[in-house]
């Protein structure tokens, strides 16, 4: 194992840092808080000759997403960041980066989406990316930041993937705050990132790598219609599916290197555990203290951190929830008009079909950034233990912490 | 519906596995032009302006229309000095 240095970095920090490591060609990005620390800083890494990255100071994050496109194509490794409103404007070409499958590694500091305007952390912005064919990892403190931020590249360039990433980090909660990062040496981070790979097509002059070049010329992003479009929708579907494996290969080959591996899905105190909270992100940090509280007050409470969204570890996540009769799930997200939250549907699709399920109740936290307190989570293990008793759940949705509710 | 390749045949990433030869847009159309020889002063603006880049120009400087890619358009009927080219339908 490589010997490590320990730095204060916040989750942007970290993410630059990553990144600086990793040395991609090319960097287009648009400042929006709260993620513009990560290419101010890598734009000093730029200045200062650290890097042998071009970094493209674009006009907006539709340029930003556009250029890395382009830049992608061509066979560079490009990174961009971004969060809330301008990962909205990066919409359109967020599709076109994935079916194209572009390996393109993008860093999302979550946050509320306007309006009212707010710049605090939540996850509707990336959860409304969900269906973008974009690999989405969530982390729970800067040295997940920092540790997917050099994985990610693997993932996304692997030979069965080829599909860009999302790094998401909860805005200020993690991307403002400093924390202890374990961090590798640059040669080490190198080798492990390797070279860029490209898989083999055929194109209309013969066979060649999947990328831009005048001398093996390939036709990208053609018209497609009704004759094929739905075919290469399979493709897509086909390399989420293996992306599972490949993201657990990753993990597996980066905690060999660094000692940190993750999973998809990490069950805290779940064996016997009578109430449970699953979730993503920051606040699982103050779950697990709460699940510690609860513990010494003699309350079987247990958590699961979930890690990935897309695509969806459904059958990790039912080996981390085991056999818990109470299943909470709290997330940063409403989906208007929807019967549950993003990953509470999520959750319950993949349950659907077993015989045997926990009993489960969805729970809107922390939206726009309001803080998500250990009292809001004991409400939560709270309401979970009145539902165990009556065996019963009363309220399928709740939102813990709005004033009158 | 092409009876073509299935998803797993297909090259990934949607690139073209054919040329764009191959798919003869021509018939998308409804009219064609049709030229008076006589009339033309062979100065190649059609040649120049066609969109589709499906006029050819011969070796005697006469234009000549490549019917399985023309779309009908009409540039070359709008544009033609001497109104040699007529847009008829296909």
């Amino acid at each position: 194992m490589a010997k490590q240095e320990l730095l204060g970095l916040n989750g942007n920090e970290a993410s630059a840092y990553a990144t600086k490591q990793v040395n991609p060609d090319v960097v287009a990005a648009y400042p929006i808080t709260p993620q513009t620390i990560i290419v101010e800083r890598f734009s000093e890494y730029v200045a200062d000759g650290l890097v042998d990255t071009e970094f493209v100071a674009v006009e907006s994050e539709h340029s930003a997403m556009s250029c890395s496109v382009g830049a992608s194509a061509a066979g560079a490794r490009a990174f961009t960041a971004t969060a809330a409103n301008g990962l909205a404007l990066m919409w359109e070409i967020l599709y076109i980066a994935s079916s194209l499958r572009l390996p393109i590694v993008m860093a999302v500091a979550n946050r509320a989406l306007s309006g009212p305007i707010n710049i605090h952390n939540d996850h509707s912005d990336a959860m409304g990316a969900r269906d973008s064919g974009w690999i989405q990892i969530f982390c729970e403190n800067a040295q997940e930041v920092y540790d997917a931020s050099i994985t990610a590249w693997r993932i996304a360039e692997h030979p069965r993937v080829q599909l860009p990433v999302m790094v998401c980090m909860d805005g200020f909660t993690i991307s403002h705050t400093m924390e202890n990062v374990m961090t590798l040496p640059d040669d080490a981070v190198k080798k492990f990132v390797g070279e860029r790979e490209f898989i083999r097509v055929e194109g209309h002059m013969g066979e060649a790598e999947l990328r831009l070049d005048p001398e093996a010329p390939l036709t990208m992003g053609p018209l497609d219609l009704q004759d094929f479009y739905f075919e290469h929708k399979i493709h897509q579907v086909d390399a989420m599916d293996d992306a599972l494996e490949a993201i657990k290969d990753v993990d597996e080959e980066w905690a060999k290197v660094s000692g940190r591996g993750y999973g998809y899905a990490e069950p805290y105190l779940m064996g016997d555990a009578e109430v449970a909270v699953i979730g993503m992100g920051s606040a699982m940090g103050t779950v697990r203290h709460v699940v510690d509280e609860l513990r010494q007050e003699g309350v079987n409470a247990g958590m699961v951190k979930l890690r990935l969204f897309r695509p969806f570890p459904a059958a990790e996540l039912k080996k981390a929830v085991g056999r818990v009769p109470m299943l909470g799930v709290m997330e940063k997200c409403i989906s208007f008009g929807a019967p549950a939250s993003p990953l509470m549907e999520e959750i319950m699709t993949a349950y659907y079909h077993d015989k045997e399920k926990p009993m489960m109740a969805n729970y809107v936290v922390g939206l726009g950034g309001r803080d998500v307190s250990p009292a809001m989570i004991r409400e939560i293990y709270g309401s979970l233990l009145k539902n165990r008793k009556a065996g019963k759940v009363s309220k399928p949705m709740s939102y813990i912490g709005v004033r009158g509710d | 519906m092409s009876k073509a390749r299935t998803w797993k045949e297909l090259p990934k990433g949607a690139v073209s596995y054919r040329s764009s030869r191959d798919y003869k847009t021509g018939d998308w159309g409804v009219d064609a032009p049709r030229i008076d020889q006589a009339k033309c002063v062979k100065c190649n603006l059609c040649h120049m302006l066609c969109p589709e880049g499906c006029i050819a120009v011969r070796e005697d400087g006469s234009p000549e229309p490549d019917l399985d890619y023309c779309k009908g358009c009409g540039i070359c009927a709008k544009e033609c000095p001497v109104k040699a080219i007529e847009m008829v339908r296909k």
